[in-house]
Parts: C-alpha cells; sequence; structure tokens
C-alpha cells in the first residue's frame, strides 16, 4: 500500500515485523496494532507481563535558566518544587482551560526537564510553546526520533526488572532513575498506562536493539513472560483502569476538571509561592471549579454484549445527557465498558442510564472507575 | 492464503456461497483480520427478508462496528447460533464454523456480478 506521507518508523520497527504485527498508520507513525489477537495480549499483560513500543511519543527536553519558569507557565501541575527523579502528570491548557494535551514532566535537575507528550499533539505543542515563549531563556531539544521508549506491564514486570536491577522495584510510582548500562544509557520510571506496575524506558535510538535483548529474550514464544503488546490492547487496557485517552476524554474544548484530572491541575498556583507563576488557562480552571463543572466525566457498565463507541449518545429516559468518549468489551470483566461525559447531576455512582448504539439501546449504569484494578503479584 | 473458489466476494468483504437457493453468507479472513478480534455478532433474526444492499446485521470488533450486507434479496432461513454465541469463530474460521446467515432467494444471478475469488484475493491479499 502506499500512502501520501512517509511514516515515521521507531527502532523496533523490526521487531514488530518478525513477531508479525498489524502495523498501522498511528498519528503518522507506522505502529503495531496486534500480534495476532488484541484480546489475548490485553489478558497475556493482566496476567503476566506486556512489552509496549511507545517511541511515537514525543519527548521534548527543555534545558536552561527558564526552563522551569517556562513549565510552569504552560502546564497545569506545579514544576517548581519537583525534585529530580520526580515526574508528575499535567495538562497543558489553553487560555479558555480546554485540553491542548497530557504530559509527563521528568524533572532531571533544577534546570532540566523532560516533557513525554502525545504522539498526535507534539507538533500542536511545539508551536503553542513557541508562541508562549516570550522571553524566557531556554532550549528546547525535540528527542522524539533520537530516542526510543518502551514499557514493560504486568503483574510480573517487577520481578524481571529485578532480575537486571536492585534499585528500579525499589523506585516509588511516578519515580524514575537514569542507569548507565556500558554503552546503554537508560530513563526509567515507575510509571504506564495500563493500570498495573511496570516501567516506561527511554533509550537511545540506536542502542533500542541492544536493550531489547535484555527484556525481551524469549518474548515470541508461547510460555513467555513477556510478550508484545499492541495499540489495541494498549487501548482496552487503559480503559479498564479509567485513564484518558487524548482525542476522546479529553480535547481542546474539554476541561480537565470536567474530565475527573482536577488531581493535575493546581488551581491556587503562584499562590503560595510566587516563583511557581501562574498557568495559561488558570483563570478559566478557577472559574469551573468554583461553578462546578456542567459535565462530568463517568464509567459506565452496559447491560448486553455491545460495545458503546466514541460519539454515541447517553439517555436518561428519553433525554440525551451525555455522550460516549471509548468503550469497548472489557476483556477482564467480559462485560462492555464506557467513558461518557454525562450532566453532572447525573453522574452519581449507581445511576442507570442508556446508550444510544444505533438500532438498538443498552441499559448502562454509572461505575466507579478504574473498572480493573492492578493485577497483584 | 487464499478464499475458497466456491464463493462470490464483495467489495464490502461478504462472501456468498450458493447451494441451489439456499445461499450462505459470511465475511471473509481479510475482513476478519481487519476488524480484529470480534466481539459480538447481531444478525437479524431468521424471517427476516431483506433486499439487495441492505443489511444482515452487525458485527463488533473491539476496534469497531461494521453492518454486514447482503448482496442478494431473499429471506433470511437461519442465523449461526454458534457463531452468535462465540463471535471468535468469525476470526478462527470465517469461511467455516464463523458463518452468519443462510439465505433463501429465488434468483442467485445477481452473485454473478460479485468477485470471483481470485479478483477478490488480488485485490485484498492477507499479509
Amino acid at each position: 500500500m502506499t500512502t501520501a506521507t512517509q511514516l515515521l518508523r521507531t527502532p523496533f520497527h523490526s521487531f514488530h515485523l518478525q513477531h508479525k504485527a498489524k502495523m498501522v498508520d498511528f498519528a503518522g507513525w507506522e505502529m503495531p496494532l496486534s500480534y495476532g489477537s488484541i484480546i489475548e495480549e490485553h489478558r497475556h499483560c493482566r496476567a503476566s507481563a506486556g512489552f509496549f513500543d511507545v517511541s511515537h511519543m514525543g519527548r521534548l527536553r527543555f534545558t536552561g535558566r527558564h526552563a522551569r519558569r517556562f513549565l510552569d507557565t504552560v502546564c497545569t501541575r506545579q514544576v517548581l518544587g519537583m525534585e529530580p527523579g520526580q515526574c508528575r502528570y499535567g495538562i497543558v491548557c489553553n487560555e479558555r482551560g480546554g485540553c491542548l494535551d497530557d504530559i509527563i514532566v521528568y524533572c532531571m535537575d533544577e534546570s532540566d526537564f523532560l516533557v513525554v507528550c502525545n504522539a498526535s499533539n507534539r507538533a500542536k505543542l511545539l508551536a503553542h510553546f513557541a508562541a508562549v515563549k516570550g522571553d524566557m531563556v531556554f532550549k528546547l531539544d525535540d528527542q522524539t526520533e533520537s530516542t526510543a521508549m518502551c514499557a514493560l506491564q504486568g503483574p510480573k514486570a517487577m520481578d524481571l526488572i529485578a532480575g537486571m536491577s536492585r534499585e528500579i522495584p525499589n523506585l516509588k510510582r511516578y519515580r524514575f532513575t537514569q542507569k548507565n548500562l556500558i554503552v546503554v544509557k537508560l530513563i526509567v520510571s515507575r510509571t504506564g498506562y495500563t493500570g498495573e506496575d511496570g516501567v516506561e524506558v527511554i533509550l537511545g535510538a540506536g542502542t533500542a536493539q541492544l536493550a531489547m535483548g535484555m527484556f525481551l529474550k524469549n518474548a515470541g514464544q508461547a510460555d513467555s513472560v513477556v510478550k508484545p503488546i499492541g495499540l489495541g490492547a494498549r487501548d482496552t487496557l487503559r480503559m479498564e483502569a479509567g485513564m484518558p485517552l487524548y482525542g476522546h476524554e479529553i480535547d481542546e474544548d474539554t476541561d480537565p476538571i470536567s474530565a475527573g484530572l482536577g488531581f493535575a491541575v493546581k488551581l491556587d498556583k503562584g499562590q503560595d509561592d510566587e516563583r511557581a507563576g501562574r498557568f495559561i488557562g488558570q483563570d478559566a480552571l478557577q472559574r469551573i471549579a468554583a461553578a462546578g463543572p456542567a459535565r462530568k466525566l463517568v464509567g459506565l457498565v452496559l447491560e448486553g454484549r455491545r460495545s458503546a463507541r466514541q460519539g454515541m449518545q447517553v439517555k436518561h429516559g428519553n433525554d440525551v445527557v451525555g455522550r460516549v468518549t471509548s468503550g469497548c468489551l472489557s476483556p477482564t470483566l467480559d462485560k462492555p465498558i464506557a467513558m461518557a461525559f454525562v450532566d453532572a447531576p447525573l453522574a452519581e455512582l449507581g445511576t442507570s442510564l442508556s446508550v444510544d448504539l444505533g438500532r438498538e439501546s443498552a441499559n448502562a449504569s454509572v461505575t466507579k472507575m478504574p473498572f480493573v484494578s492492578a493485577t497483584r503479584s | 492464503m487464499s478464499s475458497p473458489s466456491t464463493c462470490r466476494y464483495t467489495d464490502s468483504h461478504e462472501w456468498f456461497h450458493a447451494e441451489g437457493d439456499t445461499v450462505t453468507v459470511g465475511i471473509t479472513q481479510f475482513a476478519a483480520n481487519e476488524l480484529t478480534d470480534i466481539t459480538y455478532v447481531g444478525m437479524k433474526p431468521a424471517g427476516t427478508a431483506v433486499s439487495s444492499g441492505a443489511s444482515l446485521g452487525e458485527v463488533e470488533s473491539v476496534k469497531t462496528t461494521s453492518d454486514i450486507y447482503s448482496a442478494l434479496s431473499g429471506t433470511i432461513i437461519e442465523v449461526n447460533a454458534a457463531a452468535t454465541s462465540d463471535p471468535s469463530l468469525l476470526n478462527s474460521d470465517p469461511f467455516g464454523k464463523g458463518w452468519l446467515v443462510k439465505l433463501k432467494v429465488s434468483d442467485t444471478s445477481a452473485l454473478d456480478r460479485l468477485m470471483d475469488s481470485a479478483t477478490y484475493d488480488a485485490k485484498h491479499p492477507v499479509g
């Protein structure tokens, strides 16, 4: 097949082909959707461990005198006071409080930060950052294509890593360490997007294949502890974990408060310590928080076997009260789960709603998220 | 892998296999692979009259929901209960155990206008 634009390939590309992945265009990258069965990959990650190529995610390095101040200007979370080795999840907002992207900020030191962003938003963020930089002095280095990134997730992930490092299994959640293994430099963080324990690893593009050997010696074999997991299962895993996906739960017209991401918004930034300054969108988010959001993101469990899809209407009786943002048949629960924005008064747990599936509708109940909690090893 | 030469094929990836005035309908291996893991099969019930180009029902996968279209006018006389209860049959055996419905048709000549297996496979090779 020919495509109009050349797709970017990750340093793990040949690995995907060797493992017979079905490759798809994802945000301009040629990525593995699945290596056979999405449901089997999903279950393997919940039961054992999965390897994910997430090199398509953007990796932007901020260094220099005003790097921290700049990030505090564009990110809802406070960057001031972060310690080296700490990561924080946050949102980059527009003036209206809508989400330009959700990101993770890694603090290397007080003037050196790494931002991991969504592949689909990398160009948009770079333009946004350039537009709001003003006279702040820092260097922004887009390291996306010079580095690789992978994730190892699942109840057996940390046991595997314990065989390679004593330090990494002792990392707390949202902490990272930098490892130098002979010629391979790694940034290893205890983060992920599956709801399972595990790590995400950033390394040089040229050393990715070498590092693979350490993680994935027997990945292709039937009885291997670690198996490669594609974007299909990555999506169903994050849905079960109740984690938002940009373009589904959040976008430029959706604010993080309504989306249940208030924990990632420092509403009073700059109040206790004026060095933090204020962030773009802070005024709007303060107003939304004070008034209370008109709609809220909820989890739904549906009756029957049919999956709700993004854009489907959510009803309360005959009234349209919301819209589905994501949905699938949960491979772990074996029933349909979904996330949806609904009118705030109907966001209470246990509220009976329905989802319009087209020719029929399915009863749905507002359910606590995450739908599935981490498997204990 | 090649599709059975005894079937005829549509651009929307259904196969049709005629035996007398009974035509069995399913989806191709290419379609099953594209849809990924199939999680739901909802065909219209036996007794439903369908016209050419109309939907026979829906198939859902982890990724998407897809209508299944009839290339013939007729009446659904049987729905594959095994596929309804185990939709993964569409992935594992789309030309066999994963068939969807049987139609009673008075005129099968419309099948002659569909693709044969060689034409279909050339257009939609299974990787």
